[in-house]
């Protein structure tokens, strides 16, 4: 059933639509604030949204294997916190290091979510529930509740994300070179590919001899290895490392990957549906204090922003032959 | 997913793929089940704080105890009939928020005890509806528009009072929170054992509750069997608005005051509590009685490691663990006895 109303060929590229959306959204407020369109100001925001934008991208794929990670926040902060300390003990580590260890141990802690969704088959969702409460009491136990402040850091520790490189921070660079990696991941590889294939249709996907779980293990290596990733970032871009770390944050990256248009549901969504809707976020929160609106306000715009969004991808999701071998399978 | 199958299964071994005649199983089966292993590890938990604590028997001392699970688990109960339906709400502890807000809000327009909790309890069941409704009407899953008014309730709760508290309620509406009904029965255990009667009957005992039951183990089955599914998991929905909001009246008559952080994080607590009474979180099976128990067991062992001075954040590797493993290893369990029956067959 191809929609044909001009409406309905709009919100199937939802990408471009939500781009649309954000460029709307910049020339609204670049009229009331002009200030807010400059190219520096811009580079500052988007800084300020690029953790956001790689991990939207790497929950991405977890959702599309139909899986949910929502210890991502947690594993930020308990990988931020082991990094710091390892950086007060060693001060002399070179941030590279440092930058390779976060990701080492943001894939451990992926990993231990993927063997319980894979091998034991516990739902994802009641996995990384519990993990989050988890690693976020690691914190806790490894730090004893004490903040890890910027004097205690290293400035090369605290540099690297802040270095600048043609106008933008090594940050938003780093961002940028996730987002452009997972799409070459998701658009010319095998498991790339497979990854579709798994949360499309997981029996068709057994049939042609793809192993599931394996598919669901690897995102969720990768989305703990870009969590641990930004779990260093984080700490070094704010300068301190305490329990209460991007507390809550796994929600705003689900939101970003629901605006984007990826499916709850599995197997649809693009990197770029999920960079935009991490941009689009991002973009809300930057605007909202130059347009005068207190920051209060935000929760309650990202919320009924994901509330239209779910509804909008639901009316464009409803493709005949999808829904009726979705429903045979049940 | 590999394990699709093994997962399809309900936890408990209460409703097998073909129901019997009668429910009632030999004394083997009864002793399996997750109720009576639940029992096991609450006798050990009181137990243990008997040996931690010489104040812990104390009469007043238990009846403290009870309030720091009450609330939640007046919204478990609910909640255990959504997740047995196949859904879930992830927005009740901010279904509370904005529901403390408006009766903290309410309160500064002079509106007295009575009506602060209808006006709670009527922003719950708002609330409640909405998130059905949406859900219902077009069709999205329950997870995602739950994630989105999370932040829209507790965003509006956040927008009336920013950084402000709403205090001084008036004293008699302490009585919801803090009053005790008989001796050392404080009011909210006693609402809390009533409605856990009302919901076992509900859920066990009527056409309601069996139709639950049918939504979750099969939604299309049950609508082709004339089950009319929306209309009453938009009913589900609206019940848990209700209930959190029960729960806001009872938790902001017992701290006194309303911030729009009220309630942080309770709806992993909520959904543990049910997840942990054998509710399979894909919906089809549980019973009120092992969340009964699980809410005691949660209760206990979070009282006993506060008498123990560990610190709420230790305690949540604790509830993490706890909902892994109890969920694991059913699974672990069920597929070692099917390798060990495939090992027989093929031997003899």
């Amino acid at each position: 059933m191809k929609n044909t109303s001009f409406f309905g060929k709009l919100i199937s590229h939802r990408e471009w639509l939500l781009g649309a959306i954000i460029v709307l959204m910049l020339v609204g407020v670049g009229y009331t604030a002009p200030f807010f369109v400059t190219p520096s100001n811009l580079a500052e925001a988007f800084d300020d949204t690029s953790i956001l934008i790689m991990l939207a991208c790497a929950q991405m794929l977890v959702i599309l294997t139909r899986c949910i990670d929502l210890s991502v926040a947690s594993n930020i902060a308990l990988t931020g916190m082991c990094v710091a300390l390892f950086n007060v003990a060693y001060p002399e580590t070179p941030a590279l290091v440092t930058l390779i260890l976060s990701i080492g141990i943001g894939i451990v802690l992926g990993a231990f979510n993927g063997v319980l969704v894979w091998l034991v088959g516990i739902p994802s969702i009641v996995v990384t529930l519990g993990t989050m409460s988890v690693y976020r009491g690691f914190v806790f136990l490894l730090s004893d509740g004490e903040w890890v402040n910027a004097h205690e850091m290293t400035p090369q520790f605290l540099a690297l994300p802040r270095a600048t490189f043609l106008d933008l921070t090594v940050l938003s660079w780093i961002a940028i070179a996730v987002t452009l990696a997972l799409f070459v991941f998701t658009r010319f590889t095998k498991t790339g590919l497979s990854i579709f294939a798994v949360g499309g249709n997981p029996k068709a996907a057994v049939y042609s001899g793809l192993n599931v779980g394996k598919h669901q293990f690897i995102t969720f290596c990768i989305s703990g290895a870009v969590a641990g990733m930004c779990g260093y970032l984080w700490v070094s871009r704010y300068a301190v490392a305490y329990v209460e770390v991007a507390l809550a944050f796994e929600l705003q990256v689900v939101a970003a990957c629901v605006i984007g248009g990826i499916s709850i549901a599995g197997g649809i969504g693009t990197i770029w549906g999920a960079a935009l809707g991490a941009i689009f976020l991002g973009l809300i929160k930057n605007a909202l204090p130059v347009i005068g609106i207190s920051p209060f306000w935000q929760l309650a715009i990202s919320g009924l922003v994901i509330v239209l969004a779910v509804i909008i991808n639901s009316r464009s999701e409803k493709r005949g032959g999808r829904r009726i071998l979705r429903e045979a399978h049940q | 997913m590999m394990n699709e199958e093994v997962l399809k299964q309900p936890m408990t071994q209460e409703f097998p793929k073909e129901l019997p005649n009668s429910l009632n199983g030999d004394l083997r089966s009864k002793l399996m089940r997750w109720e009576t292993l639940l029992m096991v590890f609450v006798a050990i938990a009181f137990f243990t704080n008997t040996q931690i604590s010489p104040y812990f028997l104390d009469p007043w001392s238990l009846s403290d105890a009870t309030f720091n699970f009450t609330e939640k688990a007046i919204i478990a109960l609910p909640m255990a009939l959504l997740i047995i339906a196949r859904d879930i709400d992830l927005s009740v502890a901010s279904t509370i928020a904005l529901a403390s807000v408006a009766m903290g809000f309410a309160n500064t327009m002079g509106a007295g005890p009575i009506e602060l909790a209808l006006i709670g309890m009527a922003v719950g069941t708002v609330a409640g509806f909405v998130n059905g409704w949406i859900i219902t009407k077009f069709d999205i899953p329950a997870i995602v528009v739950t994630i989105g008014t999370m932040s829209l309730y507790r965003g509006i709760a956040y927008i009336v009072l920013g950084d402000d508290v709403y205090r001084s309620y008036p004293s008699d509406f302490a009585f919801f929170g803090q009053g005790y009904v008989w001796g050392v029965l404080s009011f909210e255990f006693v609402l809390f054992l009533g409605l856990a009667i009302v919901f076992g009957i509900l859920l066990h005992k009527t056409t309601f509750g069996r139709r639950v039951y049918a939504i979750g183990n099969n939604p299309t089955a049950a609508l082709f069997s004339g089950i009319n599914v929306k209309r009453h998991r938009l009913f589900l929905f609206t019940l848990v608005g209700l209930f959190a909001g029960v729960a806001a009246v009872l938790l902001t008559s017992r701290i006194g005051s309303t911030r729009p952080s009220i309630a942080m994080g309770w709806e992993l607590e909520v959904i543990t509590m049910v997840v942990l009474g054998g509710v399979n979180i894909l919906g089809g099976a549980g019973s009120i009685v092992g969340v009964f128990i699980a809410v005691f067991l949660m209760g206990l062992v979070t009282f006993g490691m506060g008498l123990m001075n560990v610190p709420g954040i230790v305690m949540s590797i604790f509830t993490g663990f706890l909902l892994i493993l109890v969920i694991g290893t059913p699974i672990i369990w069920r597929r070692f006895l099917t390798v060990r029956k495939m090992r027989s067959k093929s031997g003899g």
